[in-house]
């Protein structure tokens, strides 16, 4: 694989700005965004290129949030390739427009430098704003790093515009930990990144004329788009779209292999990123930067003859339910780490529908939640050890000390 | 089959609408429909342009107009502002 | 912007076809339908429609059916503006990347009052302010009439709405309408003019204008509701007539800020004696119906004075654009 792998330059970057760097990259033809923490240095970054001419992209800085993700989603209709970024207010304010946008199937890219939401008001972060979207129909990944920021997003347009895909494509990172910290990314060519993202493509569908047209709106075609749709006909567009996130899971995992031909990286099979968890005993499973650094506790651990394992959920929309179950069958206690919360489900978000993953095994491991990191709470390295070593004591005693975890809560 | 029937599989994404509306007719609204009287007519066409349903259309090859009483709602518009009073709102049986 | 005045007579515009046609599922009598069938007329060569959430959105577009024969877009209720202005910025560059034919391609954004003076007014100053080039077409039916007639900052004093309505105590609504035009003037836009269906030429004109210019504009299109005005469905265009006889809604055009009477009212302006009180168009409404009765008689009288001196402060404003 190495052989084919393309030279590359590494630069100092955050995670925003390796966001930008990707977006200037993939010829996008609209930028339609408003400012947020800790999203903003990526529109700021993107204007800097219009600003020098070093993209043909038309930037609109809209009013609101609302107007951002409407007008992506209008010039993504109109055929064009279009990137969005926002977090925590922003994203919620986009809330009703992520529904109609992949509704209406259009592949806008969103980059979401994850914070926490108000109220009390706090701009650190953790993942409440983009895991209150979940069920917005919205592909959802998220990295790990600055550097896999860069990958993902080249990755994400090419994911979301694929035809029998065609849903909008939701990038995650944390928020100044990955959004404002400096690290070596390594970048492609122009022409690489142009290359295996190519042109838009557009599915076909037949119009009042009877004729058989490219999705988008054009004069020379007309075609009504986002009508009003009775009962007899609402639920049929639903079906739909999960079974576009069920061809997102091959599609994601196709396109992560054929990224690391280029590039010489890749991120587990795309959907989930397993850590030394082939004869892992106890696990942890978490989304996002903090699989960073329990990487380097499991690597601890297994020096000290710990059989600890990690599962780093990539995809979280589409969710790679037969991917967790087998890649935790054989672990006897998980850990599932949430940076949000979902207050009076008990338990987090992610720990529900990993659980939910898991039932269907003859043997199922034991599972614990464990809430973590809100409105950006350190989490030290200690209290990361200390996690295995509960598990580990779970392990020989059939039994795990509670359901659900508040770790780092000053109690 | 009837397009109620087609399955999430046949349907285009996206609810792209696969129909036109001059194929769902709204005649079957009106209680009272227009008559014309010709004589009185002088094609200033004024009907013809405030009839919100496109209902009434111009014939130049006549040089008259007609009411297409397939879409007529029967709204009493075009009877109201003709300037010279030459259409009327009745109903169907009194016509008959 | 051109000063070409486009001759639309009766009978091109009677055989040319209808972009917004037959079969869409608006009552009987409705004043929007027919404005959006005139507004259409208008057209002038490839043109994308993006429309809010209401009445005229859900008739022309009930799946699968559609009345509309051009490109159309509905997103949501309050952004219409933000829709034409994700399409402007895809044609924009698009056209010049070569991704697309480099014909000229008009948007008109359709809002009703809900969706422009309430709802939608965040997004529509925001894509005005930004210069993205489309027409905006206010058809104001002064309320939420596809929820079930509710009261917007559109509906006029003394109106009975079922979020206004007329009780014991209250006369129907107590507050005046919000002087849309006169917030979109102050955004400095080139182009902007009130119209009424019932002088459709006018209307065409206006609209034709509207599209003419680099940017954007806006057009305020009165546009009589029988069911949500309690009116008869076949008086919906003399209501847009007496509207504009008794300058409860003057027709005007003010481009580049410089405002001109539109030929119904300059009549008014110079024969003042053809001007009709008041009364002669809330008669017949039944959401005015309470106002006659003798206890709410200062209502009329309230409406009254305040028409005059709108108009009043209209003709000032007419004055000095033409001095």
């Amino acid at each position: 694989m190495t052989a084919k792998v393309i030279k590359q330059e590494t630069t100092g970057m955050n995670g925003d700005e390796a966001i930008a760097f990707a977006v200037k990259q993939c010829d996008v033809d609209v930028v339609a965004a408003y400012p947020i923490t800790p999203q903003t240095i990526i529109v700021e970054k993107f204007s800097e290129y219009v600003a020098n001419g070093e993209v043909q992209t038309e930037f609109v800085c809209t009013e609101s949030e609302h107007s951002a993700m409407t007008a992506s989603l209008a010039a993504s209709a109109t055929g064009a390739r279009v990137f969005t970024a926002s977090a925590s207010a922003g994203l919620a304010l986009m809330h009703e427009m992520l529904f109609v946008t992949s509704g209406s199937r259009t592949p806008v890219v969103m980059a979401v430098a994850n914070r926490a939401l108000s109220s009390p008001l706090n701009i650190h972060g953790d993942q409440s704003d983009s895991m209150a979207e979940r069920d917005s129909g919205w592909i959802q990944m998220y990295v790990e790093n600055a550097q896999e920021a860069y990958d993902t997003t080249i990755q994400a347009f090419k994911i979301a515009e694929e035809l029998d895909v065609s849903l909008p494509a939701l990038v995650g990172l944390d928020g100044f930990t990955i959004s404002h910290t400096l690290e070596n990314v390594n970048t492609l060519s122009d022409d690489a990144v142009k290359a295996f993202v190519g042109e838009r493509k557009y599915p076909m569908v037949t119009t009042h004329e009877g004729k058989q047209v490219p999705f988008k709106l054009d004069p020379a075609n007309p075609m009504t788009m986002g009508p009003n749709v009775a009962p007899a006909f609402y639920f049929e567009f639903k079906r739909q779209q999960e079974e576009a996130m069920r061809n997102a899971l091959i599609k994601i995992r196709e396109i992560n292999a054929e990224y690391a031909k280029i590039s010489g990286r890749s991120y587990g099979n795309g959907l989930i990123d397993a850590h030394k968890l082939d004869d892992a005993e106890v696990a942890i499973v978490v989304v996002g930067s903090t699989a960073g650094t329990l990487k380097v506790i499991v690597d601890e651990l297994r020096s000290e003859g710990v059989k600890a394992g990690l599962l780093r959920i990539r995809t979280f929309r589409p969710f790679p339910a037969e991917e967790i179950k087998n890649a935790l069958k054989n672990v006897k206690v998980v850990a599932v780490m949430d940076k949000s919360m979902a207050p009076g489900a008990q338990t987090g978000t992610v720990f529900s529908e990993v659980r939910n993953a898991l039932f269907d095994l003859k043997q199922r491991p034991l599972t614990t939640s464990i809430i973590f990191g809100l409105g950006g709470r350190d989490t030290a390295p200690r209290d990361l050890r200390k996690i295995y070593e509960d598990l580990m004591k779970a392990a020989r005693v059939g039994q795990v000390d509670s359901l659900v975890r508040y770790l780092g809560l000053k109690e | 089959m009837s397009s109620k029937d087609k399955t999430w599989k046949e349907l285009g994404i996206a609810a792209v609408c696969y129909r036109p509306s001059v194929g769902f007719m709204t005649g079957d609204w009106k209680t009272y429909m227009p008559i014309r009287d010709l004589e009185k007519c002088t094609t200033c066409l004024t009907c013809v342009m405030l009839c919100p349903e496109d209902a009434i259309r111009f014939r130049p090859e006549h040089g008259k107009i007609e009411f297409d009483l397939g879409f007529c709602k029967g709204c009493g518009i075009c009877a109201n502002e003709c300037p010279t009073k030459a259409i009327t709102m009745k109903l169907p049986e009194d016509e008959e | 912007m051109t000063t070409q005045e486009w001759k639309f007579t009766a009978k091109d515009m009677a055989i040319k076809p209808d972009l917004f046609t037959s079969g869409h599922r608006a009552c009987a009598g409705c004043a929007p339908a027919a404005v959006l069938r005139l507004v259409m007329k208008a057209t002038r060569g490839p043109t994308i429609v993006t429309q809010a959430t209401g009445c005229m959105e859900i008739v022309g577009s009930i799946y699968p059916y559609t009345s509309w024969n051009l490109p159309w877009l509905h997103t949501a209720f309050e952004n219409a503006a933000a829709n034409a202005a994700g399409i402007d910025a895809a044609i924009k560059i698009m056209q010049k990347k070569g991704k697309m034919s480099k014909e000229h391609i008009d948007i008109i954004a359709l809002a009703g009052d809900g969706g422009t003076l309430d709802i939608g007014l965040q997004a529509l100053s925001g894509a005005v302010e930004r210069g993205h080039d489309f027409l905006f077409v206010l058809y104001d039916n002064e309320g939420y009439m596809n929820t079930g007639i509710q009261r917007s900052s559109s509906t006029p004093l003394g109106a009975s709405t079922t979020t206004s309505p007329a009780g014991s105590v209250i006369p129907g609504k107590l507050e005046t309408k919000k002087p849309i035009t006169e917030i979109m003037l102050a955004h400095g836009m080139e182009y902007v003019a009130t119209a009424t269906p019932y002088y459709w030429k006018d209307l065409l004109t206006k609209v034709r204008k509207g599209l003419e210019v680099e940017g954007p504009a806006f057009l305020h299109v009165f546009a009589p509701c029988p069911r949500g005005w309690r009116s008869e469905p076949s008086k919906s265009m003399e209501y847009s007539k007496l509207a504009v006889e008794s300058c409860i809604f003057p027709i005007w055009e003010a481009v580049n800020g410089i405002r001109q009477l539109s030929t119904p009212s300059k009549i008014l302006q110079l024969a003042p004696q053809k001007k009709k009180p008041v009364k002669a168009y809330l008669e017949g409404q039944g959401r005015f119906r309470h106002l006659f009765l003798p206890k709410n008689s200062h209502v009329i009288d309230q409406i009254q004075s305040l028409t005059d001196a709108r108009w009043a402060k209209l003709l000032k404003q007419c004055e000095t654009a033409t001095n």
